[in-house]
């Protein structure tokens, strides 16, 4: 890319001064934003295995009359709302002999126990491979069944899990945009250089020079500008990803799994220059093949 | 260098019309056609169309009417890309030169070959040996702007033939050098006429034309060709 031959001054152009910046920015947010999501997705995969596997559905005894029957149909109701649920095996409710016999260490077998208004358990088995979105199973069956509940640790990890999902999405969205910034940036630099340089660019034109032979010209400045930024932007990001890894290490309690950047992360984030100044060299490419096919 | 048999036309219009944007048409039914190999000059008052001409035969600009056959080729239906290896086949002195000014003498003159993907040892073997025969072999480095008119012409010029056209277009290469220089630019184009190539020089110089009377003109006047004059046996 460095160092081969180019017609047009364009290393003088004003029109590019900003570019190395928002380049810079672009790989720094980006390089933020992958480490987040690498470090998210691990911590995800850790809930994920803690949420999946066996849940528990607690049924709270209606009052009433007819106590013992009300308390079998919702029972019976949060069973059918579990079996509709994709992603779960199998649905077993205890009935209440079980459950009072689970209770038995606790309570003692008297006669007393047979009388009390006892929450029934209903045991969920799930497919492990299946991400199930607890948050709103619950929701659901809250819903439809009063008095049910699913287990209260799990659905909160269900919507950390939900809300980091969010947060991945919310920083490819806003590199995206950077991105778009970058690239609109390219394409007015690009133009202004077209116009600025019309002259030599034509003078090319008419001695033969295929589109590309012109295009190539930019495209390598707008490599080199990208290179540079990106290596300026990576320069920023290391450090601050260093110190964010150092005291996040300092909080880690038993609740947070390990908050470290795999090496594919690493990789990733020292290929992001290279991204992004082949993001800028592609449109100042286009640019110029757009401006040109208007030429005889 | 392509060899063309003579008499073949290397150039051809048919009821060319042209117009500027939404002007009055500069060129009116324009029909001539130049035989391959041939010299000829282009005259007419200034602001007749000859530069208007010649931008249409260096396909600077495409007519809005008529035809244009440009080594066989209709330019109508010729694909865009196709275009550059047919501008390659033609050399051109603009009439202001046009150098790039931040290009040496040398990078100047090796455009053609660059834009060709020549290689670089090519390149500073053939460019300094054209550029000596020009007079300029002490002026390799140095920028247009530290030129002479007529130093800046001679680059122009070899500019124009270092890529050995098969059509050279020169528009008015000899206004602004004084008459001895133009003398021996006229001589160095009848010497690569006798090498194969076809020669096009526009100028409103009458004495220049009187000088080179043997050579065949293609008159032109408020865009239109009055008169084609063919060569005169023996000059
Ligand atoms: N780019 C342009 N836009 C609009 N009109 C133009 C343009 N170039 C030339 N013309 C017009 O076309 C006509 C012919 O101009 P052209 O330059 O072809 O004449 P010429 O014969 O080369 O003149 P000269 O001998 O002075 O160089 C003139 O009326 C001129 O005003
Ligand atoms: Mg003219």
């Amino acid at each position: 890319m460095f160092g081969r031959h180019s017609d047009l001054p364009l290393a003088g152009d004003a029109t590019s001064r900003f570019l190395p910046w928002l380049v810079a920015l672009m790989v720094f947010m980006a390089a933020m934003a992958v480490a987040g999501a690498f470090v998210i997705s691990g911590v995800i995969d850790r809930w994920d295995h803690d949420v999946s596997g066996t849940l528990t559905v607690q049924v709270l005894p209606a009052g009433g009359e007819q106590a013992e029957a009300a308390t079998d149909e919702r029972v019976h109701l949060a069973v059918e709302v579990m079996r509709k649920v994709p992603g779960v095996l199998m649905v077993k409710a205890f009935d209440k002999k079980r459950t009072l016999a689970l209770l038995e260490p606790w309570l003692g077998g008297t006669d007393v126990v047979q009388d009390l208004p006892l929450p029934r358990l209903i045991d969920v088995t799930v497919d492990a491979n299946v991400h199930i979105d607890l948050a709103e199973v619950a929701e659901r069956l809250s819903r439809a069944v009063p008095g049910a509940s699913l287990d209260d640790h799990r659905v909160w990890l269900s919507r950390l899990i939900n809300l980091s999902r969010t947060i991945q999405w919310l920083a490819i969205v806003v590199v995206a945009l950077i991105g778009a910034v970058t690239s609109a940036t390219v394409v007015y630099g690009t133009r202004t250089g077209m116009a600025v340089h019309h002259g030599i660019i034509e003078v090319l034109h008419l001695i033969g020079a295929h589109d590309d032979y012109i295009a190539r010209q930019f495209a390598d400045r707008a490599f080199a500008l990208g290179i540079a930024g990106g290596l300026m932007g990576l320069g920023m990001a290391l450090p601050a990803l260093t110190a964010i890894g150092w005291s996040a290490r300092r909080l880690e309690g038993g609740f947070l799994p390990s908050l470290s950047l795999p090496l594919l992360g690493y990789v990733t984030i020292a290929l992001l220059p290279l991204l992004a100044a082949g993001l800028a060299m592609l449109t100042a490419r286009l640019t110029v093949h757009g401006t040109l096919s208007r030429m005889p | 260098m392509r060899h063309r048999p003579r008499g073949e036309n290397i150039i051809r219009f048919d009821s060319v019309g042209l117009r500027y944007g939404l002007g009055p048409e500069v060129l009116q039914d324009v029909t001539f056609a130049l035989p391959s190999g041939s010299f000829h000059f282009l005259t007419g008052p200034s602001g007749a169309g000859k530069s208007s001409l010649l931008r249409l035969m260096y396909l600077g600009l495409r007519p809005t009417r008529g035809r244009v056959v440009l080594f066989d080729r209709d330019i109508a239906t010729t694909k865009r890309y196709e275009l550059p290896a047919l501008r390659r086949r033609i050399g051109v002195v603009f009439q202001d030169f046009r150098l790039l000014d931040h290009l040496t003498a040398l990078d100047n003159v090796a455009l053609p070959l660059r834009v060709r993907g020549v290689r670089e040892s090519e390149i500073q073997k053939h460019v300094p040996e054209l550029l000596a025969w020009v007079g300029l072999a002490d002026h390799l480095g140095a920028k247009p702007s530290t030129l002479s008119g007529g130093q800046k012409q001679r680059v122009a010029i070899a500019r124009a033939v270092i890529g050995r056209p098969d059509l050279l277009l020169a528009d008015e290469p000899t206004g602004n050098v004084d008459d001895h220089i133009a003398m021996r630019l006229m001589y160095l184009f009848e010497e690569l006429n006798k090498l194969g190539t076809t020669i096009v020089v526009a100028t409103h110089n009458e004495l220049l034309v009187q000088r080179f009377i043997h050579l065949p003109r293609v008159h032109i006047e408020h865009g239109m060709v009055t008169k084609v004059r063919e060569a005169m046996e023996g000059g």
